[in-house]
Order: C-alpha cells, then structure tokens, then sequence
C-alpha cells in the first residue's frame, strides 16, 4: 500500500512535467494543426542558458527567469523566421521544419556545451518523499496551467487568440492580426515548454536529455486530445502516474513500451483522445 | 463611399469578376443581385481582401484598400458577414459579439454596442453563455449581423443573409436593416439571390451575370423590369 503511494506521488511530479510539455504542444497544435516537434529543442535550449547563466552568476533563479525569456522568444522567433514562411505551403512542410529544427539545434547545442552531461541544479531540495522540488514542479505547472487557461477564457488577447485558431478567415474579418496571434501562441508555448524543460532536466542536462520526456508528453496531448488544453493537462498526469506504477510494479524497463502501446492504442481507437469533444469538430 | 472600379478578379482560368465597377453612396442600400456562381461572392471577398483582384481599384472611405489587408480593412469601419454568416460555433454567443468589437478602444461603448445588439436581436441577450453551435440557423444569422454592428461599421457587407432562412426571419433581418440604416446613415451592400426582398429595401440595385455588370438602376426601376427579372432574378 505504501509503495503504491510513493510510486503514485512519484508519477504525479512526473506527470506535472508531460502536462506542461504536452499543453506548449497543444496550443500550437490548436492554431496550426502543427505537431512542434521543435518544443523540446528550444527548451533544450533556454535551459542550456539557464545553464550558462547560473554558473556565471550563482543564481539558480536568474537562470531560471533566462530559461523563460529565452523560450519565450525563441518561439517567436521560429515562428517569425521559418514556420511563417513554409506554412502557407502546407501543414506537412511546417511540421518537416521542426523536425529539422529539432536536429540542428540539439547538434549546436552539442556544439556549444558539448554532448557530455552538465550537472543541472534543482530548484529544491530533492531528497525524500515528494520533495520540495516536486511540490514546486507540480504547483508551477498547475500555476502556469492554471494561468493559460484563464488567459484563453477570460481576457480579449486570448479570446482572439481562439478565434485566430478556430477561423483565421473569420477573424481577419473581424479585425483581429491573426499572424500576431500565432505568434503571441508560439511565444506562449515555448514559454510553457521551458518551464517544463527546466523542471525535467536535473540532475544532469545533455542534448538529447529531453528525448523521452518529449515522446511521453507527445503522448500524454494525444491521450488527452491534441487540440484539448485541459485533457492534455489531465492527461499528462494520468499518464505520469500509469507510467511510474508500471515502473514500480513491473519493471522500468517497460515503460516507453508502455507508453508505445497507449500511444497506438489512442490512435487507433480514439484518435481525438480520451476527452474528444472535438470529434464533431473533425469532420 | 465605396468605389469598385473596373475590378477583375480570377480563380485560375476563371474570370470570377470581369471589369466590375460599381459605386456606392454613402447611407444608402445597395443590392448585388445574380445566380449562382455570378461571382456576387468574389465580389465581397475582393472588396474586403481575402483575395486580390487581378486588375482595378477599390476605394473605399476616401482611401485606396485594393492593397491592403483584411483586418486592417475591418478596423477601417468595414464589417463582412460572409456567406453562411462565419458564426465561430466554438465560442459561446457572447463571445461572438464581443470579438466583433474587440479592436474597437473605449470599452464603455463596447459595452453599449453589446446593449444595442441584444436590444436588435433579443434572441441573442438570452442565449448569451450558450455555445454558439446551439443557436437556430436564423439565430445564427442575427449572431453574425450582431457581431457585425458590435464594432460600430460605417460600410456593411452581407453575403446572402436570407439564405436557408424562413421568409419571416428574412423579413425581420430586412427590417433591421433599413431601420438601421435610417437611424445611423449606415451604408449597406446586399448580396441576395433573394431579389424581390433584397429590392424591397434598397436604393439601387447591380446585377451581375457570369462576372459582369450587366444592369444597374433604381431598385424600383429594376423591380419592374419585367425582362430582366425573367433574364437573371427568377421571379
Ligand atoms: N475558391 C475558388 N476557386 C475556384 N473557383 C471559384 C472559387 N470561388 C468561386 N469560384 C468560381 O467563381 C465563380 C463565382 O463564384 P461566387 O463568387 O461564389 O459566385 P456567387 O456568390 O454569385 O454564387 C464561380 O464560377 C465559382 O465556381
Ligand atoms: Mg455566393
């Protein structure tokens, strides 16, 4: 019983962290029908300068505030710079340029601070039982969550960013700047993303050290349904929780496996995810 | 008020608009009246640049807008309701109408453009939380001829507003129209396949057949043209 305890409040903080990715995932998904397969490189990124910043200064926080504003404009600059240019052609060919994104930022970020592993602080204590990091990792999701939700529901900019998502044309009419609005969304999703990012790191930061938690936020937005901000977030702990029990129970070796076959299985059966409200909206 | 001129626009092989000119006076009610597929649409669409036109000139305002964009043209005091009304059934019915507004700077008079339209469209006051989605096909044509007004227009384009409505709601739509127009000088272009109702508001009338211009007049001289009606209005 008690294990089972631990390994759930162990899945929570983890799951946290697949909900903050997964939900940066979802808000572009919902604008563009994008799968920005770029969003872990630019965490990668912004917290690679938190890195640099922190070892400079000392400061886990100031490092902590540059992996924000880096990300922040890191998304709006992809947007601005590439995504802007290829979307007209098709959905397909902004989602090749994350991907080749993806790539040639992980490799310049070998490039810069090399492939070895970096120790990478956490903003807590860490040790024991649902430590203060991960009370902090799942109070700053739910916080940033919280806080995009409401943006989206209850202020004008978010109202315009769902009407630029739902019927660009429509709100173009309407006198809404739909292109700023994308990229008010990338900028906003990378912002997430980099939160997530630094809560995933530590202990040790390298290139490729957001690769799993990436596929499991991937899948934690399509359980939850890709264009769907809450069931992405319910999704991302669900799934953390699931996972960290298979891990316990059976063996951590078996988790990507796990997290493989809810992947095809939510695909093939409920492709608009668990909570697929949307599914009218679809055809 | 609004100058189209000489304004061809193309899909490809498709002359969609061949040399159009048509102008519109300010306060007045003009109907664009044609077949399906004349290219009344086109006609909108080109005027409030969702596409370009090929050649020609559109002023509208005092100013030349051939170039400029949608939503800067929206915020110029242009509102479109385009065919099918473009309702965003994602979003409750008051969000709808506020979005309408939303460029618009003083608030207080949001909040009053918001009164005048349930005061228009009471449907709309009631159904203020519902999802857009909910609402009546004629409710959602009010919807998206209230979203329309929410930002105060000085130039109002309406793509077929009576379609698939019950001639009760069409007359109700008509008559807020011309009561509209009487009360605040707002201009209106009509886009009606519906002539005779469309007509029985209007100052003048163009028809268009297979991208041209090919009668305008008084919309009374029109209504009693018996050979043009039997040509290009159907009725
Ligand atoms: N997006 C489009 N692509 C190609 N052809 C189009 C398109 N839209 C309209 N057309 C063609 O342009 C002509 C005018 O269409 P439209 O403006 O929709 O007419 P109306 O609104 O009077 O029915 C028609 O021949 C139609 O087939
Ligand atoms: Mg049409």
């Amino acid at each position: 019983m008690n294990t089972i305890w631990h390994l759930v409040l162990n899945g929570i903080s983890s799951g946290a962290v697949y909900a903050a990715l997964g939900l940066s995932l979802v808000i572009i998904y919902r604008a563009t029908r994008v799968v920005n397969f770029a969003q872990p490189a630019l965490a990668l990124i912004s917290a690679y300068l938190a890195y640099a910043t922190t070892k400079a200064t000392g400061s886990y926080w100031l490092g902590f505030a540059v992996a924000l504003l880096a990300g922040t404009l890191l998304g709006v600059l992809v947007e601005r710079l590439l995504i802007r240019r290829v979307s007209r052609r098709s959905e397909l060919s902004s989602i090749i340029v994350t991907l080749g994104l993806l790539l040639v930022l992980q490799a310049v970020a070998g490039m810069i601070w090399s492939n070895e592993p970096h120790a990478f602080g956490y903003a807590f204590d860490f040790r024991g039982r649902f430590s203060a990091t991960d009370l902090f990792a799942v109070s700053a999701v739910l916080v940033t969550a919280a806080g995009v939700l409401l943006l989206f529901k209850f202020t004008p900019l978010g109202l315009r960013m769902r009407a630029a998502a739902f019927r660009p044309e429509v709100a173009k009419m309407l006198g809404v700047r739909v292109g700023l609005m994308l990229t008010a969304g990338w900028g906003l999703a990378a912002l997430v993303g980099s939160l997530a990012g630094m809560l995933a790191i530590p202990p040790f930061i390298s290139p490729n050290v957001l690769d799993k938690v990436f596929v499991f936020a991937l899948t934690a937005a399509v359980l939850g349904g890709l264009d769907n901000p809450v069931g992405t977030i319910v999704g991302g702990f669900a799934l953390g929780i699931g996972l960290s029990c298979i891990s316990g129970l059976v063996g951590p070796e078996l988790v990507p496996l796990a997290a493989l076959a809810v992947l095809v299985l939510v695909l093939a059966v409920r492709p608009s995810g668990l909570f697929g409200r949307t599914i009218a909206r679809r055809v | 008020m609004l100058e189209i001129d000489a304004v061809t626009t193309t899909y490809g092989a498709v002359r969609a608009l061949d040399e159009v000119t048509i102008g519109v006076d300010e306060g007045s009610i003009t109907a664009v009246l044609g077949a399906n597929g004349a290219g009344k649409t086109t006609l909108l669409r080109t005027i409030s640049g969702l596409v370009r036109p090929r050649s020609g000139r559109i002023t509208a305002f005092g100013r030349d807008i051939t170039r400029t964009p949608t939503d800067e043209i929206a915020r110029g005091g242009l509102a479109h309701v385009p065919e099918g009304g473009g309702v965003i059934t994602e979003l409750t019915v008051e969000e709808n109408l506020r979005l309408g507004a939303l460029w618009r700077r003083d608030r207080a008079d949001r909040a009053a453009a918001l009164r005048e339209v349930h005061e228009l469209f009471p449907p709309l006051a009631e159904r203020g939380d519902r999802a857009a989605s909910t609402l009546s096909g004629g409710e959602r044509q009010m919807l998206a001829i209230g979203r329309a007004l929410m930002s105060r227009p000085r130039l109002l384009l309406l793509d077929e507003p009576s379609l698939g409505l019950a001639p009760l709601v069409t007359e109700r739509i008509m008559h807020v129209l011309r009561d509209l127009r009487s009360r605040t000088g707002l201009t209106v272009v009509l886009v009606e396949q519906n002539a005779r109702s469309a007509l029985s508001i209007s100052d003048r009338g163009f028809v268009l057949a297979l991208g041209r211009v090919v009668a305008s007049d008084d919309a009374g001289t029109l209504l009693a043209d018996d050979q043009l009606r039997h040509a290009y209005l159907g009725f």
